[in-house]
Order: structure tokens, then sequence, then C-alpha cells
């Protein structure tokens, strides 16, 4: 058996810990400037809930016509995170921690994202692009955390996993890489692809893909997630990922100023965002609430099915799965403002999320033994 | 010892969060099963005050903590 033995002394460096996140972060902001030039939609270079409504879309999941397209992006994150966990031996098969509950919550976190318009580095992406709006997603961001971890804080998971075989945790990453293959060598005739509007708005494939690769790599390596942030600086008073969320907001923020995007901070004539403040604060509360449940932000759910947990792949399947819902059914908002059938979703999902919560606190019952 | 294998972040975290809080041990001893967790954990530890023994095993990390 090998044996590797390693002695940490205490106290800390807090540069010495965290560099690789602020690194992560800036590169992250980076990557949503440079998509944005190269193609990608207003205040959305970078968005993993957006991105996956495009794949719903492109697969036919879905029939709104304005956003579909097989977004390399995706793609590029699982597989960036693949090689990363690979070379340094941190790729495992695992999974089998409460599958179905985690797909219909990484639906519900989708739902609430497509009312809001934008995941969590959306959300922040936008605040550097000068967009109010999103700081009333922010707060409800925030205070759907701050929720969560009440019951975090009761004894609130959801079961452990369990080792699986390599292919188990292969099968997520496999799969988007075949359909980017039958993408790039013209067969992408396959898939819906949008004409008009933000699925008709892209970066050019091999961009899109080196960009997500990159971010895929190094949020595997800093272990880079947006609902993290929150949840450390308030639970255990580590501020490291809460610094690389800023780090996020600021390099967007300065990067629209040098490159004369920025119009200044308003509500209104932002771009793919409305202004009922109301559900962007409720959206993004689902979508914090959410994702503490899950133990990560939707990038970091990719990030970890790139590393072969097979339980965050069915919750990107699950996030799928709740954008076809969004569109099909009229959840989602659009630039003209949410919907009524959004309003209700939102408020569904809040009850569903409250009871999720309080079942696995309280009354888990008995699990299998290992 | 915690038995924090299978588990995923912050899980792994809060267990041992609860045990310091409530007893103050000065040597703890925690299994893991992935990096991700031993980072948290070790990071956890150091912040309160704890050296941190990390001893990779085939499948698992035992971290010992001490003070």
């Amino acid at each position: 058996m090998e044996k590797k033995t390693q002695q940490i002394p205490a106290g800390t460096s807090w540069l010495g810990q965290n560099w690789l996140l602020l690194l992560t972060g800036f590169l992250v902001g980076a990557a949503a400037l440079v998509l944005n030039l190269l193609g990608n939609p207003g205040n959305m270079g970078f968005c993993i809930a957006c991105f996956e409504r495009d794949i719903a879309g492109a697969l036919g999941l879905h029939s709104a016509a304005p956003v579909q397209y097989f977004r390399p992006e995706i793609v590029g994150i699982v597989l960036g995170s693949l090689l990363m966990a690979l070379a340094r031996k941190e790729f495992r098969g695992k999974g089998g921690s409460a599958p179905a509950l985690r797909f219909g919550l990484g639906a519900l976190v989708m739902i609430g994202a497509l009312v809001f318009l934008g995941c969590p580095l959306r959300m922040v992406i936008r605040i550097g692009g000068g967009d109010l709006n999103a700081v009333v997603g922010l707060v409800g961001f925030i205070a759907g955390i701050l929720v969560g971890l009440v019951f975090l804080k009761k004894g609130f998971n959801l079961g452990r996993a369990y080792r699986q075989s390599p292919l188990e945790g292969l099968a997520f990453p496999g799969a988007l890489l075949l359909m980017f293959l039958l993408c790039v060598t013209g067969l992408c005739g396959l898939f819906r692809s949008s004409e008009a509007g933000p699925g008709s708005l892209r970066a050019p494939w091999y961009a899109a893909i080196l960009a997500g690769l990159l971010v895929g790599a190094l949020a595997q390596r800093s272990r880079f997630c947006m609902v993290g942030g929150v949840r450390d600086a308030v639970m255990f008073k580590e501020f490291g990922l809460i610094s690389a969320f800023g780090t996020v907001i600021v390099t967007v923020l300065l990067g629209n100023l040098l490159l004369r995007k920025f119009t200044g901070f308003s509500f209104e004539g932002q771009p793919v965002a409305h202004s009922d403040g109301l559900w962007n604060f409720l959206g993004m509360s689902v979508v914090g609430w959410g994702s503490v449940l899950l133990g990560g932000c939707p990038l970091r759910q990719l990030v970890l099915a790139g590393e072969g947990n097979s339980d965050s792949a069915v919750t990107v399947l699950g996030m799928i799965f709740g954008a076809a819902l969004s569109h099909n059914f009229k959840l989602a908002s659009s630039g003209d403002g949410s919907t009524p059938n959004g309003h209700m979703a939102v408020i569904i999902a809040l009850v569903i999320l409250l009871a999720v919560s309080l079942v696995m606190s309280f009354a888990r019952g008995k699990e299998g033994k290992k | 010892m915690i038995d924090a294998t299978g588990y995923s972040c912050p899980t792994p975290v809060l267990m041992v969060q609860k045990e310091v809080k409530a007893k103050a041990p000065k040597t703890l001893e925690v299994l893991v099963d992935n990096r991700c967790a031993v980072e948290n954990v070790t990071r956890f530890a150091r912040n309160s005050g704890y050296a941190v023994r990390v001893e990779e095993r085939e499948e698992d990390f035992l971290l010992t903590l001490e003070r």
C-alpha cells in the first residue's frame, strides 16, 4: 500500500492559500470579456445557465428559436476539469448521493436562473457591466444562501456518495465530447441553431472551447465556486472564495472601462435583462438556496462532473431539463420582463426547497451502510 | 475519529467544526476520500490553530489534527 505523509503546520498565509482562486476569478472575468468581444451576447460572455439553456435548445428539448446553440464553452469546462483531474490523479468515478433529488434541485436552480436571466456567474458579469438589476439579484442570491446555511448548520446533507467505475465518471464528459466532435466536423446540422437572438451571437467555436478548457482546468485546481464564497465567509470566516467572486466583478468592470463599453450603472436598457425587482430577487434566491443544498454553483457542478462525479453530471442534466421546462411553458423571463408562469414556478420552487431542506435536515431516515 | 468518506464539501468541514466547537480536542483524526475535502479541512484546521498531518492511503486520506 502506498503511504505518503505530509506535515502541515498551524497558521496561515492568506495569499499563499488563495492566489490560485484570485487568478481563476481574473481568468473567468477576462474570458467573459474576450468571448463577448468575439461575438457572445452582451454581459453574457460566460454564463453557465444561459449556455446550458442554449444546449437544451440545440438538442430540441425546447423550441424557443432565439436560444439554440451547442455552446462549446460548456464542453470545454467539463473537459478542462477532466484533464486537470487526470493530471493530478484526482479523477474518480463516484456517485449515488441522492441522484433524483439532485436532478430536481438542478432543475429548480435553472428555473430560478432563467427568471432572473443568468446564473451566479452571469450575475457578477452583469454587475461588472453596470446592470443594477443584477445587484438586486445578488441580494436575493445571498438571502437564498443564508436560508440554505441555516439548514446546513442543522445537519442538512444529501447523503454520502460511493465509489463507481471510471466509466460511470467518464460517461457525461464523453457524451459531451462526442456531441462536440459531431458539431465541429460539420454534422452539427443535426442540432438546432438560432439565426437571430442570443443563441445566434457566438464567439468562434475554437475560442469558446479554449476559454472553457482554461476556466475548467483552473476552477478544478482552485475549487472556484460562486456559492461557496458566501457560504465559507459566513460559516467558516474564510474569505478566499468570496475574494475570487469579487475579482470577477472588478476584472469585468475594469475591462469594460478600458474597452469603453461601460456606460454607467443603471436599471434600464441592459442587455438580456429585465427590471422586475421582486422576481430578480426571488429568482436568484432559488438559485442561491438550491445551489447551497447541492454543494456548489452551476459552474462548480460542471467541474465536479469533469472529475468523475456522476451526481454532479445528473445535476447538470437536471439543469438542462429545467431549461427545457422554462422555455416550453413560458417560465423564463425575457428582456420584456418576467412572466406569470415564471412567478408561479418560483413560488413552487421555494416551497419545494423548504420541504427538501426540512426533510433532509431533520427526518432523513436510514441510509445504506458503507 | 470522524469518518467523512463519501461526503462532499462542506459536510466534512462541518463535521470537524462541530467536534472542535463542542470538545476542543487536542488531537482529532478525520478520514476523507477526496482532495477537496483534504484542502478544506486542512484550511479550517490551520485557521483554528491545529497542525495537520495528511496521510495518503490507498483510497482515502487520514488527517491528524494536533495542537
